[in-house]
């Protein structure tokens, strides 16, 4: 169905109820105006009645400037509906639609801003994160359709990934950030990981190994016991050494940074119940143009990593060591 | 011809020609509307009657008030366009009984909120809105997290398929099923990220 056709009566009828009923009443009007200045009204003239006894009232002529406002208002109205959409399909001299006024707005948007996009679109996500300018477009566009998850300032917050420490679920190389943009990321963590039948105590021992491996405190017997389960229960996903694979978006165990907080009450609820989280997908809705500038953006916030070179060599970097140390920071103002 | 006097002492032709006189906007402004296929008809295949837990989403979100912030009509201007999506249109909302466009946005606009956030965000964003954006003004809806209690909603849906919502018989005696076990959260969620989805991917 064309939704686009809003002059789609379901009868010719309607049409002519439209037009008629339109043209009766502004005409009728006019008639009406020009009978009353018939009428034969004078100044100091009663209507004739008394109400409560001495209530009467004058039956004036209206003042002239008035009167005229009314002819004026009549012949407006005429020419409006001749230049304006407005007696039913027929569409007015001026051809002027609503919709119309919109494309128009856009297509002049485009003309002046579309240049600027696709010189920016051409470029290497590298470089455009070095220009100034794009920097600028990338965080309006960041602030208005991104920050309500990740925060004004790209630091996210619990279950929403920050953006500026370095540490990518699913990789923080150019390519890798527009993918997630474009269509979007769902991470799952099963309950109690690959091993269902753990317990309650077992979760505990595991978490505290799981712990361990980042240099949180641990009860060292526990950790001894869940370094037994782990490879059972954690390491499909997360590796056996616990580094995790951000090809499949499986977290690093083994860094400080931690989604959902670093408090063992939340890693105990993490192996218990599982964790289902999603990035949604952006690519039809912003289109190519924005998802370049934003993937520019997100990257150059200090956390992205260099195409070929390996995550651990742009941890090095100033700007990711600092957003590193604010994420702890971060994680522990939530508790 | 009728005389000032003649009108205002016959209380029926008082009432006949203030009726008249106050009616012609709405004879052709209203009335034509439900004469149109595009305000009548789905605008395509994807618009389609509220799910039940959708529904009870839906009677929630009117419960809470959220209309008193939140708008759901994105007018066709470059500026909304740009942030919600696709400016809306009647065909969306011909489920709506009634439709909850509204002009006051306190708020951003809600028409196109389906998919735009993950439920995980929704929950923790109605929950307590400042947990995920520090900025927001919402006031927390903290009690959401409840059973959903809804006995009326076959009733409701029936009376829904009188003003036009094809539902079956089958949907209006399975709807008690559907919504159990959920929470309003559910409900509610569920309602925000069905809204629309039609136009979602039209530019």
């Amino acid at each position: 169905m064309d939704f686009k056709n809003t002059s789609d009566f379901v009868s010719g009828f309607w049409n002519f109820w439209v037009i008629g009923v339109s043209l009766a009443s502004i005409v009728g009007c006019g008639v009406f105006l020009l009978i009353q200045d018939k009428a034969k009204t004078s100044a100091g003239n009663t209507t004739g009645h008394v109400w409560d006894e001495t209530l009467q009232e004058y039956s004036n002529p209206l003042p002239n400037w008035w009167r005229w406002m009314f002819y004026i208002t009549v012949i407006f109205g005429l020419v409006y509906v001749v230049l304006y959409p407005g007696l039913g399909n027929m569409a007015g001299t001026f051809g002027w639609t609503m919709r119309g006024q919109y494309e128009d707005e856009m297509k002049k948007a485009e003309e002046q801003y579309a240049p600027k996009f696709n010189q920016f679109l051409k470029m290497d996500i590298v470089a455009v994160a070095a220009n100034p300018e794009a920097k600028e477009m990338g965080q309006r566009l960041f602030l208005t359709y991104c920050a309500q998850c990740h925060g004004s300032d790209a630091g996210g917050t619990a279950s929403f990934p920050n953006l500026k420490d370095g540490d990518w679920l699913w990789g923080g190389a150019p390519d890798k950030i527009k993918e997630t943009i474009v269509a979007g990321r769902t991470g799952v963590m099963t309950p109690k990981g690959t091993k269902p039948d753990m317990d309650g105590e077992q979760v505990k021992d595991v978490v505290h190994y799981v712990r361990s491996l980042s240099g949180l405190s641990s009860d060292s017997i526990r950790a001894q016991r869940g370094k037994d389960l782990y490879p059972q229960a954690c390491a499909a996903c997360h590796g056996p050494d616990g580094k995790g694979n951000a090809d499949a978006g499986y977290p690093n165990l083994t860094d400080k940074v931690w989604l959902y907080s670093s408090q063992e009450a939340s890693m105990m609820e993490t192996v218990t119940k599982g964790r289902t989280n999603q990035m949604p997908a952006f690519g039809e809705f912003l289109g190519p143009a924005k998802v370049h500038l934003l993937t520019a953006y997100v990257w150059g916030l200090g956390g992205g990593v260099k195409a070929e070179a390996k995550p651990a060599a742009a941890a090095a970097a100033p700007e990711g060591m600092s957003g590193m140390a604010g994420t702890e920071g971060m994680a522990a103002d939530k508790k | 011809m009728l005389t000032h006097e003649q009108i205002e002492k016959n209380v029926g032709w008082m009432i006949v020609l203030t009726v008249l006189l106050v009616s012609v906007a709405g004879l052709v402004e209203i009335v034509p509307l439900f004469f149109q296929t595009s305000t009548t008809k789905p605008v395509n295949e994807l618009v389609k009657p509220y799910d039940p837990v959708r529904l009870a989403g839906r009677d929630i979100y009117i419960r809470e008030g959220c209309y008193n912030c939140h708008s759901q009509m994105i007018r066709p201007f470059r500026a909304e366009t740009e942030r919600y999506g696709h400016y809306s249109v009647a065909g969306e909302f011909v489920y709506d009984h009634p439709f909850q466009w509204g002009s006051k946005r306190t708020g951003p606009d809600l028409a196109r909120v389906g998919g735009r956030y993950s439920d995980q965000w929704h929950k923790i964003h109605l929950l307590n809105p400042r947990d995920v954006v520090p900025e927001s003004n919402m006031p927390a809806y903290y009690w959401l997290d409840r059973p959903l209690k809804e006995p009326n909603i076959g009733a409701k849906m029936a009376a829904l398929r009188v003003v036009g919502v094809p539902y079956s018989d089958k949907e209006i005696a399975e709807a008690p099923k559907a919504i159990e076990g959920k929470t309003e959260l559910d409900a509610l969620i569920a309602y925000l990220q069905g809204m629309g989805l039609a136009l979602k991917q039209t530019r």
